[in-house]
This record gives C-alpha cells, sequence and structure tokens, in this order.
C-alpha cells in the first residue's frame, strides 16, 4: 500500500515537473539514474549477504537464544543478532510476538528488536560511503549501546 | 572498481561456501535475496525520481532555512515528520540523508531524520501494534524519541569540522552528474 503511495507521489511530482520545464526534469531523472546505479553494485552484495545471515539465522534458531531465563547475556546475545541481521518489519514484529508467546523474555525481545532497527552491520558497507567510516561507526555504536538500555526500560514498563 | 564490486565478491565467496556447507541454505539465501530485491526494485526507483526532483527544484537557501543549523525546533520537527513518514529500509535512508547534507540541512537534523526512519516509521509501528500490542510499543516509541535526538546530538558533537566536511564533498559527489 505504502508503495503505491511513494510511486504516485514520484510520477504525479514528475508529471507536473515536466509541465513546467522538461530540462529540468530531464536533469533530475538523470541525476536519479546516475545516483541510483552509484549505489546498485553494494546494494546487491548487501541483500545476498542479508539473504545469507538470514538463511543461517533462522526464526527457530534465534528463538534457542532469547528465552527469558537467559539473563543479561541472552540480552547481549539477541542484541547482537539484531544488530547483524536485518528483518522487514511485517515478518519482525509477529515472529517476535511468537518468540514472547514461546516464552521469550521481554528484555530480550526488546533488545532484538531495538537493534534491528537502528543498527545494521552488514549495510555499514553503504553508510560508509555516504558518511564516512567515523560517522557510520560512531552512530551504530551510540546506537547499540542505548538499545540495551532502551531493552532495560522497556521491560520495566511493560512489566515481566 | 575492485572496491565497488568487493562486496558482491565477498557475498558471492561467502555463499560459494555456505554451498559448501550446506547446499539448502544456500538456497534459502538466494531466495530470500531474490525476493528482497523485487521489493527494493519497487520502491527505489520512486525514491530516486523524487530525490533527482528534490535536487533540481529546491533551492539551496530554502533546505537551508528548514533543515539548515538555524532551523532550530522546526527543523528538527520537520525531520522527524520526514523520517516518521517514509518507507523502505534504513539504507535506502543513507542515500536520502546524503542529498539532504548537499542541499545544506544540519547534520544534527539529518540524524534525526536517519533515527525517525529507522525507529519510529509509521509503516513499522502500525505492525508494531498489532503483533506486540499498545503498552509494548508506546513504551518503546516514547523512550526511543528522546535516545534518536540523543544520538543526533552526539554525532553533531562528536564530529570535527574536518570530518562534516568530507561527509558534505562525500555527499556532493553521490549525486554528481559527469
Amino acid at each position: 500500500m505504502y508503495n503505491y503511495v511513494i510511486c504516485s507521489l514520484a510520477l504525479g511530482l514528475l508529471g507536473l515537473s515536466w509541465f513546467k520545464d522538461r530540462q529540468k526534469t530531464k536533469r533530475s531523472l538523470q541525476k536519479a539514474y546516475k545516483s541510483l546505479l552509484n549505489i546498485l553494485p553494494e546494494l546487491l552484495g548487501i541483500i545476498l549477504i542479508i539473504g545469507l545471515i538470514l538463511a543461517v539465522l533462522d526464526p527457530p534458531t534465534i528463538s534457542r537464544f532469547i528465552g527469558a531465563e537467559s539473563g543479561p547475556l541472552g540480552v547481549l546475545i539477541t542484541a547482537i543478532i539484531g544488530a547483524i541481521t536485518l528483518i522487514p518489519a511485517f515478518i519482525a514484529f509477529p515472529m517476535a510476538a511468537l518468540l514472547l508467546e514461546g516464552g521469550a523474555g521481554i528484555m530480550q525481545i526488546a533488545a532484538f528488536i531495538s537493534t534491528l532497527m537502528m543498527v545494521g552491520v552488514a549495510t555499514a558497507p553503504l553508510e560508509i560511503r555516504y558518511f564516512g567510516k567515523k560517522a557510520t561507526l560512531l552512530r551504530n555504536s551510540l546506537a547499540f549501546i542505548l538499545s540495551l538500555g532502551i531493552a532495560y526500560l522497556v521491560s520495566v514498563v511493560v512489566g515481566q | 572498481m575492485f572496491k565497488r564490486f568487493g562486496i558482491i565478491i565477498v557475498a558471492l565467496a561467502l555463499l560459494g561456501l555456505g554451498a559448501i556447507w550446506d547446499l539448502q541454505i544456500a538456497a534459502n539465501a538466494v531466495e530470500l535475496a531474490s525476493s528482497s530485491l523485487l521489493q527494493l526494485l519497487l520502491i527505489l526507483p520512486p525514491i530516486f525520481i523524487l530525490m533527482g526532483l528534490l535536487d533540481v527544484w529546491v533551492p539551496r537557501e530554502t533546505m537551508a532555512k528548514f533543515l539548515g543549523s538555524e532551523s532550530n525546533l522546526l527543523g528538527a520537527a520537520i525531520a522527524f515528520f520526514l523520517g516518521s513518514a517514509a518507507a523502505g529500509p534504513l539504507y535506502v535512508a543513507f542515500p536520502i540523508a546524503a542529498m539532504l547534507v548537499k542541499k545544506g540541512a544540519s547534520l544534527t537534523n539529518v540524524f534525526i531524520f536517519i533515527g525517525a526512519w529507522s525507529t519510529t516509521k509509521i509503516p513499522l509501528l502500525m505492525f508494531e501494534y498489532s503483533a506486540m500490542g499498545p503498552r509494548f510499543t508506546l513504551a518503546r516509541l516514547l523512550i526511543n524519541i528522546p535516545v534518536i535526538i540523543f544520538i543526533a546530538f552526539s554525532m553533531h558533537l562528536f564530529l570535527g569540522k574536518e570530518e562534516k566536511q568530507s561527509l558534505q564533498d562525500r555527499a556532493e559527489k553521490m549525486m554528481e552528474i559527469e
């Protein structure tokens, strides 16, 4: 659904732009094409690596690390798994709910979701390409450390 | 040249190793990769078209006014809204963020944008709400917002002048047409 919104927005604005100034529209399309080509090689490599990681770390494997009694070490391990994997939200959240039902701890789940969203080890090469090594390292380490704090606070608020 | 294709070569090598270890794993990996590639092919072209249009039509002064270092609270709110209204995985946000830097957005606002994209995206929150319930979603959201702002300000504080400049040059280069 959301994809269609973005698509129609792009097409609508493109039409408007074409109507107002063809030369500018051509230039913008050239830019779009060039910059898309620019990241394509990295993107393909990263998608393949993410596929591999997901094939190895499938939900049953993850659930073994994520039990409520796995303690602080379990929180750390699930945070690391969240950092290296990249699962789209529509799979990740139902999976997290299932893991919770299966006896996973809130803190572990919150750590997993938090690093899953904020930390990207597999996508770091792409981030470095745009922002450089230092900024990438800084953002990801801050996000990782703070995710542990978020996990703790969420587990306190939600209770368990 | 090698640098650009290095990651594909590494990925293929890993895939080869995976296949030797367990053919099923390699097959699953290829299947997972192709399904996410298909999704990306739907979302990337419109996003890059929007970026191209932004680059051509929006003057630097306008961007600087709304997202620049003088934009203060309004700029932060706009960055937050832009990131939350987004669609697509986080790595799609990087080229867009670079584009915003190029056009004169402040680093703090750009990292607020990235933070919002990663954790407070509206489609993501909808999935979270339906799977995890209101308590978990609300708790995580409210705790995450100050974290996003904290990270954005830390990035601004920790990155020196040269790093900010090289970040800008890099962003400039990525959208150039030779």
